[in-house]
């Protein structure tokens, strides 16, 4: 069997998914944090198979500016997880329900 | 030789992110992830784009991970004694599965119905460096001044974040 287009991105498709069911289902919002990273990174999966098959450039320097962009997000959100842990003590997502009713 | 390294990164990739969701301690968790992106590293030089392999492990693994891990350490979370599942999070966690069950199934059956080329026939443009710099300081000059200057913002904002403010205990 040839490996072609579609066993990438069936690759990309089920890491996104892991990642999704991730967010849904964990407490810790460090856990949380790490698969949405998780879905960034088989998005550019997705680009880099697309680039690739279809012979252009434009996917490989989205995924480009993607690890950019990513690289700014964790560092701000991690400050943020920081800020929230020095204020009520704790990660968890189900005691952080200051906003709740 | 292609196909059975693809399969191998494949597997690396999607038990790996499994496992980052499955793990109960945060440290295995970050072990996980990073032991993923090895596995999409690897999937990226079967593409041919070489660059962005090594930039995936240089930012990702380099940096990212090595975030994570720095924050587990400092924050030192406890929260060992795991609660069951309430009631939404069971139901989003089915709506999840579901959607991944959907995502497979597509798939599947529609499994070889994209009508693509051989990746032999066509031309690797992202195996070539001097593309990259064509397109980065051509087509795509101001994304990235923006993503500079991004990266500039974030710093500030972080060394705000960070910072200890007097007088603003009332705001729990």
């Amino acid at each position: 069997m040839n490996v072609g287009l579609t066993e990438y991105l069936t690759v990309a498709t089920v890491m996104f998914a892991v990642g999704f069911v991730g967010v849904l289902i964990r407490k810790n919002t460090l856990v949380i944090y790490m698969c949405l990273e998780l879905m960034l990174v088989a998005s550019t999966i997705a680009f880099v198979a697309f680039s690739r098959f279809n012979g252009t450039m434009d996917g490989n320097v989205f995924v480009f500016f993607i690890l950019t962009v990513a690289a700014a997000e964790v560092a701000v959100g991690l400050a943020i997880i920081v800020a929230l842990f020095r204020r009520r003590q704790t990660v968890q997502v189900e005691e952080l329900n200051a906003l709740k009713n | 030789m292609a196909d059975i390294l693809f399969h191998i990164f494949a597997f690396i990739t999607i038990g790996s992110s499994v496992a980052v969701v499955y793990n109960h301690n945060a440290v295995n968790s970050a072990m996980a992830f990073l032991i993923g992106l090895v596995g999409v590293a690897g999937l990226f030089v079967l593409l041919d784009t070489f660059l962005l392999a090594v930039l995936l492990v240089l930012v990702y693994v380099g940096a990212v991970v090595a975030l994570f891990l720095f924050i587990v350490m400092l924050l030192d979370m406890q929260g060992g004694e795991r609660k069951a599942f309430s009631k939404p999070t069971a139901v989003a966690g089915l709506i999840g599965a579901a959607l991944l069950a959907v995502c497979a199934m597509t798939l599947i059956r529609n499994f070889g119905g994209l009508e693509t080329a051989e990746m032999g026939s066509i031309v690797p443009v992202g195996a070539n460096l001097k593309h990259y710099a064509e397109q980065l300081f051509t087509t795509y000059l101001l994304p990235v001044q923006v993503v500079g200057f991004l990266l500039l913002i974030s710093m500030l904002g972080v060394i705000v974040l960070s910072k200890k403010f007097e007088g603003m205990e009332d705001v729990k």
